[in-house]
């Protein structure tokens, strides 16, 4: 059976929080439990001028991208409110297909 | 609508049922508060609750996206602490938690008593309404106040040199005759697939970070809508921020210096000739004016000044000079300045020289969506000239543009003066609508909380019991949330409808109220039966480009697009008399300013020192060795709100500040240390943040903070005095034209706070939240 996962391009996460609110709303988690968490590059500087501040959400094990969503025809809650609409969803090998430039990266959930 | 979105699932009726529950499609734009007005559905049950929130997918303005705020919203319209019935409170028990609960119809005639009690002691202009920012709260007060007691005394929260927008607003009205903004195909509802549109080349980001303040109806995440399809930028901060990591150049001044900033890079693109010269030909007035001031203005020079090398004020002007369609973001770093209106021009222009006025991409002109401002000059539009007669800061004593009544509120300076000293006239009674004045956006918090204190009666509107309401209110009418009140959103394009979909205790909406209590004051005023006639009256007949849209058709349509012309100077649209041109004085675009030189300020873009740097008081800066800037901006809260809500607490729970890990060690300080920030003006005690991403010699410093599990009477109020960044600013200290405040150029020290401090907030903290 396929792996389904998230595809996120990095280059255009903004490090908004977005995705683990909305995962926490949708799953009711409490208080340190996550399905989605933030991790940073950065900031540093590459050189004199240029910095590196990236983010990557990160689905954690109690991911299970929305399936009373999915089930329901709707797309996960951090993909459909993502603020730089940098996440998408679905079997990995049709997000591979998009992998069509650098600092986007695949994580394979379920 | 996205690909990923099934229109099966998603309908575009403005309410559909899914399952068990009824969706409403419609827009949040407050309560709880911020500036957007962002598309979203709204589930609810059988029994009318609210259960949960999402983006609309079909919306153009925000494609179904949320920010963590808005995804809160159950969590807040259900929040235990908030007060969902009107109370009252005996006038000797300020500041005790000793509320009693009333009706609302108690309530009414309790604050029409206190309308008639100042007004026969004082006369009715002794009354100051109050509102807080950029909201769906700006426009009710000013109006009951104007049209049912009778007083031209409105403000926002004591927000001093009104500096928050209204300087740029009024610098791009002096030089524009308009208000302008930078396009990301916002305005037409086809957006990037409009057949006129094109992305910028360039962004100008300068002096805020839209991404989180998403301030005056721009949805800072629009840049990056642009930056997917090729837009690259040029940030202008204190700190490196994800933007300025993200640019093509980044400069990074000295707060405050921007004027001098700018004008260097006038200086080049002039030097080099990098500007439309057929635009500056065609279409401004003053070039060869702006050439002698910039002439002066050395890259070398305004080096020195700003702290940003030479070679990169340089890079500036060529990147700007060359990068083709050019638009610029700003932000309230221009206002929270003294020297606002030189600040703005300068960089106003910069755009101007590139020629990309009212283009597609570019910076341009919306006439349309001043909502607020339109229905209240629709309904006081009755009133005569008695009302406006001796406002407060009209007299001439506030700023050269205030006093030629250019202002559009009463001047909150000359508001604290009346009544901390009676002149001209007292000020006796306060009607704060969704406003926490010391909390947030009052300079000098201290001192304005000493003078309200003292006033004979104070009506407070609110949602949550705030430091403000606990410390001085004598009455509390409970304000709905978004989703429970109805109205309308233009700020600007598209006109958005705001539904009601529930109603929570006797909670009413600002414009609800607002009606109520008018129809019992001023009958012959407020003669509309019910809200939605109301806003159907005001939008049909706006002062900008009215709208002949019943309530109805905009609840069915959920968002509609006003018709947006590019080029509007070229086609006699600007102006009143319909020919081509700007509607300034000269109409053109004035590097030459003839308003701002009629009322005797500097015609053109000018850079001053901030009243108080390492510059301008070198021995104050011996004692207070760092630039202070405040009112940096978070993911989690608008301002003083969002303080109660567990979940934002989670992302971000205490108050926080940013140094450079050579100033910390300097200073002896570490990494999640509280604090002492001090100044000559007062002290707040927030957590250190070291980062190499601010600028040596800055502390960038939040505002707007209270705790809602501390304490809640007097003197603690919440702890309102203790992470209060606004205890270390000022009042009073408007630039020439009336507007302007140094909130973002103080300068200050930096040291541990007390051994121990903070220890039990944790835990305190935890208790007030077990639940």
């Amino acid at each position: 059976m396929s792996q389904n996962g998230l595809l996120i391009d990095y280059e255009f996460c903004t490090g908004c929080h977005t995705c683990e609110m909305a995962c926490k709303v949708e799953h009711g988690f409490q208080e340190g439990e996550w399905g989605i968490k933030l991790a940073q590059i950065g900031p540093w500087k590459l050189d004199e001028d240029k910095w590196e501040f990236d983010f990557v959400p990160m689905p954690t094990q109690r991911c299970d991208l929305c399936k009373d969503l999915t089930d329901a025809g709707k797309v996960p809650a951090c993909v459909h409110h993502c603020q730089a609409i940098c996440m998408e969803w679905g079997p990995v090998e049709e997000l591979a297909r998009k992998v069509t430039k650098p600092r986007m990266t695949i994580f394979s959930v379920q | 609508m996205r690909e990923c979105f099934d229109p099966n699932i998603y309908k575009k009726d403005w309410q559909y049922q899914d399952g068990d529950l009824t969706v409403t499609r419609t827009c949040q734009w407050s309560a709880p508060g911020c500036h957007q007005g962002c598309s979203l559905l709204f589930y609810t049950d059988k029994d009318g609750k609210l259960v949960k929130v999402e983006g609309d997918p079909h919306s153009p303005v925000t494609d179904g996206r949320l920010c963590m705020r808005c995804l809160a919203m159950v969590e807040a319209v259900y929040h235990p602490d908030r007060i969902i019935h009107p109370m009252k409170r005996k006038r000797e028990d300020r500041g005790k938690d000793t509320w009693e609960q009333i009706t609302m119809d108690e309530a009414y005639e309790l604050c029409i008593e206190m309308v008639k009690d100042t007004t026969e002691k004082y006369g009715a202009k002794s009354i100051c309404t109050g509102a807080g920012t950029g909201r769906n709260a700006t426009w009710q007060s000013n109006v009951l106040g104007h049209g049912a007691f009778g007083t031209p005394n409105d403000n926002a929260g004591l927000l001093a040199g009104n500096c928050c927008y209204t300087p740029r607003m009024q610098g791009m009205n002096a030089i524009f005759g308009n208000t302008f903004i930078a396009d990301c195909g916002q305005l037409n509802e086809a957006r990037f697939d409009h057949p006129e549109y094109r992305r910028p080349d360039l962004f100008m980001i300068w002096g805020n970070n839209p991404l989180r303040a998403n301030a005056d109806g721009f949805f800072g995440h629009w840049i990056i809508d642009c930056m997917k399809r090729g837009s690259k930028l040029m940030t202008v901060d204190p700190q490196v921020t994800w933007l300025s990591a993200h640019s093509e150049l980044y400069l990074q001044p000295r707060p405050g210096t921007d004027a001098a900033l700018a004008l260097a890079i006038g200086h080049v693109m002039v030097e080099e000739e990098l500007y439309d010269k057929q635009f500056i030909d065609y279409w401004c007035y003053g070039f060869d004016e702006y050439k002698e001031r910039v002439a002066e203005w050395t890259p070398e020079r305004a080096a020195e000044i700003t702290w940003v090398p030479a070679e990169k004020i340089v890079a500036a002007a060529r990147l700007i000079g060359t990068a083709g369609v050019t638009t610029l973001q700003w932000g309230v770093a221009f206002d929270q300045n003294k020297w606002a209106n030189g600040t703005a021009h300068a960089v106003a222009l910069l755009q101007a020289m590139t020629g990309n006025i009212d283009n597609p991409g570019g910076f341009v002109c919306i006439n349309f969506g001043y909502v607020q401002s339109d229905i209240r000059e629709n309904v006081a539009k009755g009133l005569g000239p008695e009302v406006r007669k001796d406002r407060l800061g009209d007299d001439g004593n506030w700023g050269a543009l205030n006093a030629i009544g250019k202002g559009g509120h009463a001047v909150p300076e000359a508001i604290l003066h009346a009544a901390e000293t009676g002149e001209p006239y007292p000020v006796k009674m306060l009607f704060l609508c969704s406003t926490t004045a010391f909390t947030n956006m009052a300079g000098q918090a201290v001192r304005v909380y000493d003078c309200y204190k003292d006033m004979d009666h104070v009506v407070i509107c609110d949602l949550f019991m705030t430091p403000t309401a606990m410390a001085i209110g004598d009455l509390f009418i409970p304000m709905a949330m978004s989703c429970e009140r109805d109205g309308v959103r233009g700020w600007y394009t598209p006109l958005r409808s705001i539904v009601k979909v529930t109603q929570t205790g006797d909670a009413v909406g600002d414009e609800q109220m607002m009606l109520e209590l008018g129809k019992k004051m001023n009958p012959d005023l407020f003669y509309w039966d019910d809200v939605p006639e109301m806003l159907e009256f005001c939008t049909n007949n706006m002062a900008t480009v009215p709208i002949p849209v019943t309530l109805d058709e905009l609840r069915e349509k959920v968002i509609i697009y006003p018709d947006f012309e590019y080029h509007k100077h070229e086609k006699g649209l600007l102006r009143m008399d319909g020919s081509v041109g700007f509607n300034t004085i000269s109409g053109r675009v004035e590097f030459f300013c003839n308003m701002y030189n009629n009322v005797g300020m500097d015609p053109l873009p000018y850079f001053l020192e901030p009243p108080e740097s390492p510059v301008s008081t070198p021995e104050l800066a011996e004692k207070y060795p760092l630039v202070l800037t405040t009112g940096r901006r978070c993911w989690q809260y608008f301002h003083s709100e969002h303080r109660q809500l567990k979940s934002m607490r989670e992302f971000h729970k205490w108050p926080m500040f940013a140094i450079h890990p050579d100033d910390a060690k300097a200073a002896g300080i570490h990494e999640g240390q509280w604090c002492v920030i001090e100044n000559s003006h007062g002290k707040a005690i927030e957590v250190a943040h070291v980062t190499e991403t601010m600028l040596k010699g800055v502390v960038s410093a939040e505002h707007g903070w209270w705790f809602p599990e501390r304490e809640a009477e007097a003197p603690s109020l919440y702890g309102v005095f203790e992470s209060n960044i606004n205890c270390c600013t000022v009042q009073g200290d408007f630039g020439p034209s009336g507007y302007g405040s140094s909130y973002k150029t103080q300068l200050c020290k930096v040291y541990p706070a007390p051994e121990g401090y903070g220890e039990t907030f944790e835990q305190q903290f935890q208790d007030h939240y077990k639940n």
